[in-house]
């Protein structure tokens, strides 16, 4: 029963993930398509938590944590980036 | 007593993937960049504590071992991801994203515009 919910869940997960990649291609601007990198980010982490009930492992919980770190830094520097078209200013007399 | 704790996991791993249909209904459907932001990283924040949180007490009673990683990432995600959107949305905000048509106030327009007259 209860490999049925992670069944379910997985399912539900992939086809939110599916809408985000929808939004990803058709955004009419930039900050839409960061908005749906960061949210297939957190839909990753998961997936990835589910699979590892799934192949009832605790091997991968290693990975949730970097992908969340990893998917902090990205959307900060995009943004970054979009603001000052720039991601490390090399001004020393700020 | 695993029994009870394996409901309240399965429990709340559908409450999570269901957030998650929620948001990326949200992020298909809202007119304008900023309420897109406002669905997708509220809910998918709450949704994905839901699901973290439902992983370690399954984990707890299934091999009795209590995992801290994933409470360190929940710590981590609850942190981090409201910056983020907040990042994202003042980017947006001063590359000049224009608002849904029928946004009936600009607060922060106002605000500058009454800065500058200074």
């Amino acid at each position: 029963m209860f490999s049925i919910i992670i069944q379910i869940a997985l399912i539900c997960i992939s086809l939110s993930m599916l809408g985000l990649v929808y939004r990803l291609i058709k955004g009419p601007s930039t900050p839409d398509r960061v908005v749906a990198l960061d949210a297939i980010g957190i839909n990753l982490i998961a997936l990835i938590a589910l699979l590892s009930i799934s192949l009832d492992t605790s091997a991968y919980l290693e990975a949730i944590l970097l992908l969340a770190i990893v998917s902090f830094i990205g959307t900060t520097a995009f943004s970054k980036f979009l603001e000052k078209e720039d991601i490390i200013e090399h001004d020393r007399n700020l | 007593m695993i029994e009870t704790f394996k409901l309240i996991a399965g429990i709340l791993i559908l409450l999570g993937a269901f957030l998650f249909l929620a948001s990326t209904l949200g992020v298909i459907r809202l007119p304008d960049v900023y309420t897109r932001n406002h669905a997708a990283s509220k809910s998918t924040t709450l949704g994905v504590t839901s699901i973290l949180i439902g992983t370690c007490i399954y984990f707890y009673a299934q091999h009795g071992h209590f995992n801290s990683r994933l409470i360190l990432a929940i710590f981590f995600i609850l942190l981090t991801a409201p910056v983020a959107g907040h990042l994202i949305s003042r980017a947006a905000y001063n590359t000049n994203v224009k608002l849904w048509k029928n946004s009936s106030e600009d607060d922060l327009e106002k605000a500058r515009m009454a800065k500058r007259k200074e």
